[in-house]
C-alpha cells in the first residue's frame, strides 16, 4: 500500500556551522499550518549531539517493553552500546497515543565488521533495515552520527514542542508537515525518512514510486513504510554512498534533463556524463511532483521536480540559507531574509558548511 | 467420395443489381475463387477455394461483394465443435499434420484486456503532453552495476554497446521469404523513419537493405541461412533466435517453391530446396553452449552489436531467463503463445507455450530478485496490440515491444491465415511477383509511420494521465495497473492488486 500525501517543508543552515535552536524552524511551520492536516509532522538536527559526534545515534519506536528489551539484546551481540535512554518529551494534550521513545548511542564492534568484510556504514545500514523488517514493532527512525530525527503524528509546530527541539542545537534542520490523504495514524510515516546521515523531507507524490522501489530494492534496501519519500532516501543513500556519485550528479539522476536538453549540453563532458547516467540509473528518474531537502553531515541540497510541480523557495541572510515551501516561512524565521529565489525544476541547490566550520 | 467433403467455411454473397462484371475480383484473387461465366454473362464463385482475404471485397468498385461465414453447419455439439470435427475430417483425408499461420485464435486469457491502467485525480497532476515535454526514449542493452572514475575523478562514460529506439516499439522477425521484398522494404523504410528497429528473421539481409543497417535487427536462428561476417555487421543487433511463441520447440520450414531468385540467393541456399531450420541449434544443447555463441558473434562483431536472446514463453521461462541474463546476452526477447508465425503445425501453435504476460512479469520478478534485471533489457511480443498493451507491458517490466501482426495489418493484411499458401493477394506473404508488387513500399512505409506514430500520441497521453513524463519511470512500475476478474494466483504471479484495493 501507498499513501499519497501534500506538504510543507522547510530548512536552515548556518555556513559558518554556527548552532542554533531547533525554535526557529518549530516557528517557520506555523505560516504553513494548512499545509498539514495533523497526521504527521517531524524535524531532523544535524550537529545536535557534540558529545556522542563519533557514534550513531538509533532513534527508535518501540510498542511494548518487551520488544524494546528484544532489540537491545539484538543491538548489543554487534554494537557496543554506550548510551541508551528515553527520549525526553513534553505531555501535550495534541500529541496522544506515542510509541515508547528511545534513543541508543551505538558503534559496530570491529570484530563483526571484520568478519562480515562490511565497512561501518553499510553495516550499519543493513542493521536498519533488518530491525525494521523483521523486528515487529521496533522501527528505527533515525541512525546518523551527530544528527537526529524527531517525527510523530500531529501538526509539525506541536510535534516540535513535545520533542523539546527548543533545547537542541543544531547547525542545520529540517521539518516537514504532512498532509496525507489516507493514515494508518503511523508514528514512522511522519518525515524525514532518514537512513545513515542522510535524511529526506519531501512534499509531492511520485508517480514513479513502484518503478523505483522494485529496482532500489535489488540492493537490500526494503520499502517498509507505505510512503513514497522513503524510495528517494534509500535511492539517496544508493547513489551517493554505495555509487559515489556527487549531490549535483544524484540530482543529475533522480530529475534527469530532459534527452533535448542533454543533446543541447555544450560541455562535452557534461554532456556525454549526463547521457551516461540517464541511460545507466533509467529506473532512479523519480517523476511526478516533489519538492525535497535532503539533510547530510555537513550540508543541505533542496531539489525540485524537473517539471517544478511543486512550489520551493531559497533565501539567504548573512551565515545562513533558507529554504522552504512558501516564502511566508522563510520570513518567519528571518524577516530580513535577501536574495528570496525560486530554483527551477530540476536544478539543486547545495550549502554546505564552510571548510572546517563545524 | 461424400465421406471426404467438407462444407466450404466462407460463402460469398455477391449483389447482382451491383455487379457489373468487370472481373476485378477474379484478377484479384490468387486463390482463384471468381470467374466469368461466358455463357451466362455474369460473375460466379467456387467459394470452397475462399479463405476470406477479403482482397475482392475491398477492391470491388460497385461494392457487390461481401463474404459471410457459412451458416451451414454440422450438429451443434459443446464439446465436439465444428473445427474440431472438420480438422478430424482433414486429417482422415490427409494423413497430415494440419498447418495453419499467424496467430493462436483460440478463446484462451488475454491477460491485457483484464489489466487497467491508473490515471492521477487530485493528488498529482496529469501533465498535458501537447504542453510538456514527455519522453519515449529506450536503450536496450546491459547497463554498468558499478560508477567508475578515471584518476581525474571524472566519471568513466563507456557503455556497454546500446539499441537506441525512440519508442518502446520494435518490428520483429519475419524473413525474406516468409514475407516478400515489399514488406521488408516497408518495415526498413518505417524503422529508419521512426527511429526504431525491424528485424530480418532468419532470411538473411537482402542486398538492397544493408543501407538500412542502422535500424535492423539481424536474426542468427537454427538453419543459419544467409548468415555471414557482413551480415553480422550490418545490423545494430543481432538476435540469437531460441525459439518462437506460436511454435515453441520446433523449428521452420520455408517450401521450396518459395525459394526463388533472390530468397534463395539471400539465404544462401540452392533454388527449390526447403529451408528447414532445425528444432535446436545444433550447437546449443545448453546454457553453457549458448554463453559461447553470444560471445563468438560478439568476437565476430568486435563487442559493438548488443546480442539478443529471443525465447519463446514456456513454462520454466523465468529460470530461462535467469540463465540467459547470465549468458552474456544483453537482451531477451520473450514470444508469448500467441504469437504469430507464416506457418506452425496448428496443433503446437494452439496448444504450446504460455502467455506473454505472465512470462513476462515472472522473468521481470525472477531477475531483480537475483538483483541482476540491469544485466539484460526485456523485450516481448506474442499479440501486443495496441499502445495500451505496450503500456501494460512496460509497466509490468517490458523495456520495449516487439510487433508484427499488427504492422503486418497496417501493411493490409487481414488476419485470413492462410499464409502458408503462398498466395497472399495483399503482396504480404508471397513470393509470387504479380502479387508482391500489389503492396506498394511508399505507401506500405506511410502506413506504418502513421501506426507507430499514432501509437506514440497515444502512449503520450496515457503517461501523461499517470503523470509521468518519462518512459522509463514507467517500466516496472505495477502500481500503475489493477486487474479485473483475475483470481489471487494469476494477481499474484502478475504482482499488481485488484482493482479497488
Amino acid at each position: 500500500m501507498r499513501i499519497p500525501s501534500g506538504c510543507a517543508i522547510a530548512a536552515v543552515i548556518s555556513r559558518t556551522g554556527r548552532r542554533m535552536t531547533g525554535g526557529a524552524i518549530m516557528e517557520a511551520m506555523k505560516p504553513m499550518h494548512d499545509r498539514s492536516n495533523g497526521l504527521g509532522g517531524g524535524f531532523a538536527g544535524y550537529g545536535i549531539y557534540p558529545d556522542y559526534k563519533d557514534f550513531y545515534a538509533f532513534h527508535m519506536f518501540f510498542d511494548c517493553r518487551d520488544t524494546r528489551k528484544k532489540c537491545e539484546a539484538f543491538l548489543k551481540e554487534s554494537f557496543e552500546v554506550v548510551k541508551g535512554e528515553l527520549i525526553p518529551t513534553r505531555k501535550m494534550p495534541e500529541i496522544t497515543d506515542e510509541p515508547i521513545i528511545w534513543r541508543y548511542f551505538v558503534t559496530p564492534l570491529r570484530s563483526v565488521l571484520a568478519d562480515l568484510q562490511l565497512d561501518e556504514k553499510e553495516f550499519v545500514a543493513r542493521t536498519v533495515m533488518k530491525i525494521n523488517v523483521e523486528m515487529n514493532g521496533a522501527y528505527v527512525f533515525s541512525s546518523g552520527k551527530n544528527m537526529g530525527t524527531f517525527k510523530a503524528v500531529g501538526f509539525p509546530e506541536d510535534v516540535g514542542v513535545f520533542y523539546r527541539l527548543d533545547e537542541y542545537e543544531g547547525y542545520s534542520w529540517t521539518a516537514h508537515g504532512r498532509y496525507p490523504t489516507n493514515t494508518p495514524g503511523w508514528w514512522g510515516g511522519a518525515h524525514p525518512f532518514t537512513l545513515l546521515d542522510y535524511s529526506v523531507v519531501h512534499n509531492g507524490e511520485i508517480s514513479s514510486y513502484d518503478a523505483n522501489r522494485r529496482y532500489i530494492e535489488m540492493f537490500g534496501y526494503k520499502c517498509t513504510l507505505q510512503t513514497d519519500t522513503e524510495v528517494i532516501t534509500y535511492i539517496l543513500d544508493y547513489l551517493i554512498r554505495r555509487q559515489g556519485l556527487t549531490l549535483t550528479e544524484a540530482a543529475s539522476v533522480i530529475a534527469a534533463p530532459f534527452w533535448s536538453t542533454i543533446e543541447n549540453t555544450t560541455n562535452s563532458y557534461e554532456k556525454e556524463k549526463l547521457r551516461y547516467l540517464r541511460t545507466v540509473f533509467p529506473s532512479l528518474l523519480i517523476t511526478g511532483p516533489f519538492s525535497i531537502v535532503l539533510g547530510f553531515d555537513g550540508g543541505l541540497m533542496a531539489l525540485n521536480d524537473r517539471l517544478k510541480l511543486r512550489s520551493m523557495v531559497v533565501g539567504e541572510k548573512d551565515d545562513r540559507v533558507f529554504i522552504a515551501s512558501e516564502e511566508a516561512a522563510i520570513r518567519v524565521m528571518e524577516p530580513d531574509a535577501e536574495k528570496i529565489w525560486a530554483p527551477s525544476g530540476g536544478e539543486p541547490v547545495i550549502v554546505t558548511l564552510k571548510e572546517g566550520a563545524f | 467420395m461424400g465421406v471426404e467433403f467438407i462444407y466450404p467455411e466462407f460463402e460469398v454473397v455477391r449483389n447482382y443489381d451491383r455487379c457489373i462484371a468487370c472481373r476485378v475480383c477474379e484478377r484479384q484473387c490468387a486463390n482463384e475463387v471468381h470467374f466469368y461465366s461466358e455463357e451466362r454473362g455474369v460473375m460466379i464463385s467456387d467459394e470452397a477455394k475462399c479463405v476470406d482475404c477479403q482482397r475482392c471485397v475491398s477492391l470491388c468498385p460497385t461494392r457487390a461483394l461481401k463474404i459471410v461465414k457459412s451458416d451451414s453447419t454440422l450438429r451443434e455439439n459443446a464439446n465436439w465443435q465444428n473445427d474440431t470435427i472438420k480438422e478430424i475430417y482433414k486429417q482422415a483425408n490427409s494423413g497430415g499434420v494440419l498447418l495453419s499461420s499467424m496467430g493462436n485464435p483460440k478463446p484462451l486469457p488475454v491477460y491485457w484486456d483484464k489489466i487497467l491502467i491508473n490515471a492521477s485525480q487530485v493528488t498529482n497532476p496529469p501533465i498535458d503532453p501537447l504542453r510538456e515535454p514527455m519522453e519515449t526514449q529506450v536503450f536496450l542493452g546491459k547497463k554498468p552495476s558499478r560508477i567508475e572514475r578515471g584518476k581525474d575523478g571524472k566519471i568513466k562514460c563507456e557503455l556497454p554497446p546500446q539499441i537506441a529506439l525512440s519508442l518502446p516499439v520494435m518490428f520483429s522477425a519475419m524473413s525474406y521469404g516468409s514475407i516478400s521484398y515489399n514488406a521488408h522494404a516497408s518495415l526498413a523504410r518505417a524503422a529508419t523513419e521512426l527511429g526504431i528497429l525491424y528485424n530480418t528473421g532468419e532470411g538473411g539481409l537482402h542486398e538492397d537493405f544493408y543501407k538500412y543497417g542502422k535500424n535492423t535487427v539481424v536474426q542468427v536462428a537454427s538453419g543459419r541461412f544467409g548468415v555471414h561476417e557482413d551480415y553480422l555487421n550490418a545490423g545494430a543487433a543481432i538476435e540469437i533466435k531460441m525459439g518462437q511463441g506460436a511454435k515453441p520447440g520446433i523449428g521452420g520450414h520455408l517450401p521450396g517453391a518459395k525459394i526463388v531468385g533472390d530468397v534463395s540467393r539471400t539465404r544462401m541456399i540452392p533454388e527449390r530446396s526447403d529451408a528447414i531450420s532445425p528444432a535446436p541449434h545444433h550447437d546449443i544443447y545448453s546454457i553453457e553452449d549458448l554463453r559461447q555463441l553470444v560471445f563468438s558473434l560478439k568476437e565476430a562483431t568486435q563487442y559493438k552489436k548488443p546480442v539478443i536472446v529471443k525465447v519463446a514463453a514456456v513454462h520454466n521461462i523465468a529460470a530461462i531467463a535467469s540463465g540467459i541474463a547470465r549468458s552474456g546476452a544483453d537482451v531477451i526477447a520473450i514470444d508469448g503463445f500467441r504469437g504469430g508465425t507464416g506457418a506452425a503445425p496448428t496443433r503446437i501453435r494452439d496448444n504450446v507455450g504460455i502467455p506473454v504476460e505472465l512470462a513476462l512479469a515472472a522473468v521481470d520478478k525472477r531477475l531483480r530478485d537475483e538483483g541482476i534485471r540491469g544485466n539484460v533489457s526485456l523485450v516481448v511480443g506474442g499479440s501486443i496490440r495496441s499502445a495500451a498493451d505496450v503500456i501494460k507491458a512496460v509497466a509490468l517490466g517490458a523495456d520495449a515491444c516487439y510487433v508484427a501482426t499488427a504492422a503486418l495489418l497496417a501493411l493490409g493484411c487481414h488476419l485470413c491465415r492462410t499464409c502458408q499458401s503462398g498466395k497472399c493477394n495483399w503482396g504480404i506473404a508471397t513470393q509470387r511477383p504479380d502479387l508482391v508488387k500489389r503492396l506498394n513500399p511508399d505507401i506500405g512505409s506511410a502506413r506504418l509511420v502513421n501506426l507507430m506514430t499514432a501509437w506514440r500520441h497515444e502512449i503520450m497521453e496515457i503517461m501523461g494521465g499517470m503523470g509521468i513524463n518519462s518512459i522509463e519511470a514507467l517500466r516496472g512500475n505495477r502500481l500503475m495497473l489493477r486487474g479485473v476478474g483475475l483470481n489471487e494466483k494469476e494477481l499474484e504471479i502478475l504482482g499488481i492488486s485488484h482493482a479497488g484495493e
